[in-house]
């Protein structure tokens, strides 16, 4: 059954009050994102309906919005997903090479997860770190600069990471 | 060393806190409008300061805010456009990411002449972790008296909220903006009405960007009329620049607009020249959907004339010889740079950030994508260079937004500027595989016009 903890219905509230009352709908792009952490990086239909019934939605007005934006996945996602831009500046500062050493590295192509379900790679447009490039989002946080080395590094990173957590 | 208003406490340390941020000067411009100025003082003040929205439209601000209708009994927002999504541009996120309590002292003194008592920050999803530096910054704010009821004793209330976007570039339209605010798919809305009579929630609303709002600060602090003495003509004030591409010193610069775009690229206080020891080939001076111009056009105007980083100059010749300032996102493109396939990711970006909405948008983004991916692939033909332009002009002006024109810009001046690498793409395919087209003559002096024309 999908539901938030306490917790999470406290920061609910706390999304829900920013808004006049009557506004929850308002509301809705930041409990995506809240329903999105919470239930396994991805929105299912029952998270989708559950954020409707706690918004007090009708569900298609949940689904046109979490099929609009493109940070809401609609299918399950690795554990970590490496967001690599594409986009001029970008490319300008090879991305191309970062984006085809990630693939080889992890043996996936963009759009694909790892069998063991560890990682995703998604190329995505510009995020706003031009001047930094080559760069990708990882969770909250933007990796930049990237060299082979540095992809090195942080798959390293998310593997260690993952093994303390099992 | 030109002159910085918004960058100048950008380095002092800790800035990001409270009380580095008082310690050096924060928070008098609210203390001067809430306790010696009235609402209307502030936006004439504004005016006067000649600020044009940072955004990239160059709308005069303080016309902008007069435009607010205020009707008895209905609230009026102000919403800051914190959705900085054009490519090339990220001088917004410098501003939040840094010096956060610079946006929120802009939009204390902008609530309260435009009588907003509820403001919110509509910033894009991915900028996930500045939400958190600005939640922080709202909060000292608050616990400091800078926010809540009655401020400083004036009478005035205001909150400030943040909402995350969640990918969607199109949000970065003020009425699509509105639509994402409300909680719906960032689709932009017909214009008349304009958000200044029907905003969000049907109220008056007036929507500006991060930059804009930060530079009401030291508008505030100096007066307008000090502020309109910096920078040339209708370009008043400091610009931030994002410079980015193949440059030695990619960041966010903050100008006087009296600087040439060649000292810009060249000098060591801002880019500090091209990379590698490579040679200009292009540049897009204001965001990935201003023109591409070619290293000739971008240094000097058509007329021979030193071209400057301000909003007239770029934009000198209009879109056959010129560009624009748009966003300040400035894209450099050293001589190894294909301009095929630069243009084929902008191309590709526009479709995928197109809402769908329009037909010559959602139908015409995704046809340049894939005539551009043959050319740059070798399987180009040469009848699909003027198919290209024709598509572009289909766009342009026939779309809700100016999505449409946005995408269509690109691939035009491309196009204009650039068409013997377009044509060289389809005539010599199996070696536009393996090198590409190069300098060529794109640095080559232009003949100068003569003075009557």
């Amino acid at each position: 059954m999908t539901t938030f903890s306490p917790e999470k219905l406290n920061e609910f509230q706390r999304l829900v009050s920013a808004y006049p009352e009557g506004k929850q709908k308002s509301a809705l792009i930041p409990v995506l994102h809240l329903a999105q952490q919470e239930f396994g990086g991805w929105l299912s239909s029952d998270t989708m309906d559950y954020v409707a019934s706690l918004l007090k939605l009708d569900p298609i007005e949940v689904y046109e919005v979490a099929t609009f934006y493109s940070m809401f996945n609609l299918k399950p996602v690795g554990k970590y997903m490496f967001e690599v831009c594409q986009t001029g500046p970008c490319m300008l500062n090879g991305s191309d090479n970062i984006i085809a050493y990630i693939g080889q590295k992890l043996g996936i192509k963009p759009g694909e997860t790892t069998a063991d379900g560890m990682f995703t790679l998604k190329t995505v447009e510009c995020l706003g770190a031009c001047g930094y490039a080559p760069m990708m989002q990882l969770g909250k946080h933007y990796r930049e600069h990237l060299t082979k080395e540095k992809v090195d590094a942080i798959i390293a990173e998310c593997s260690q990471q993952a093994a303390k957590q099992n | 060393m030109g002159r910085k208003l918004l960058l100048d406490k950008a380095h002092v340390e800790n800035i990001r806190q409270y009380d580095v941020y008082r310690q050096n000067g924060g928070y008098r411009s609210v203390e001067k409008a809430l306790k010696s100025m009235s609402p209307d003082a502030v936006t004439e003040e504004v005016k006067k300061s000649g600020l044009r929205g940072r955004g990239g439209a160059g709308f005069p601000t303080g016309m902008k805010w007069s435009f607010l209708a205020k009707p008895e009994g209905v609230p009026r927002y102000l919403v800051v456009n914190a959705d900085e999504s054009e490519p090339g541009t990220f001088k917004d996120r410098y501003l939040m990411e840094f010096i956060p309590h610079l946006l929120i002292e802009g939009m204390i003194v902008a609530s309260f002449a435009l009588g907003s008592t509820r403001s919110y920050i509509y910033i894009r999803g991915e900028y996930a972790w500045i939400v958190g530096i600005l939640e922080q910054a709202i909060a000292e704010a608050r616990q400091n008296g800078w926010l809540g009821k009655n401020i400083l004793g004036s009478g005035f209330d205001c909150d400030i909220y943040v909402q995350r976007g969640a990918g969607a570039y199109i949000c970065g339209e003020e009425t699509a903006l509105l639509e994402s605010l409300e909680g719906k798919r960032g689709n932009p809305r017909i214009k008349p009405p304009f958000p200044a009579v029907k905003g969000l929630w049907d109220c008056p609303t007036v929507v500006n960007n991060v930059e804009t709002i930060s530079a009401v600060v030291p508008i505030i602090n100096e007066g307008g009329d000090e502020y309109a003495k910096i920078g040339v003509g209708r370009s008043t004030g400091t610009k931030l620049i994002s410079a980015c591409g193949n440059i030695k010193k990619p960041g966010v610069y903050e100008i006087d607009m009296t600087i040439s775009v060649e000292e810009f690229i060249y000098s060591d206080e801002y880019c500090g020249g091209i990379a590698n020891g490579k040679r200009l080939k292009a540049c897009i001076p204001g965001g990935s959907s201003v023109p591409i111009l070619p290293a000739n056009l971008l240094l000097k105007t058509a007329k021979g004339e030193k071209r400057i980083m301000n909003y007239e100059s770029l934009s000198d010749g209009g879109f056959a010889t010129g560009s624009m300032m748009g966003s300040g996102g400035f894209i450099v493109l050293d001589e190894d740079q294909c301009v095929v396939r630069h243009t084929y990711t902008l191309a590709r970006f526009y479709r995928h950030e197109s809402c769908g909405q329009c037909s010559p948008c959602r139908e015409g983004t995704g046809w340049m994508e894939k005539i551009l991916w043959n050319l740059e692939s070798g399987k180009g033909k040469s009848s699909d260079i003027d198919l290209l332009w024709d598509i572009q002009r289909k766009i342009e002006g026939n779309t809700i937004c100016p999505l449409g024109d946005a995408a269509a810009w690109p691939v035009a001046a491309a196009i204009r500027h650039f068409r013997d690498e377009f044509e060289w793409h389809v005539t010599n395919a199996a070696e536009s595989q393996t090198r590409n087209f190069g300098l060529a003559h794109y640095a080559n002096e232009l003949p100068v016009a003569p003075a009557s024309v």
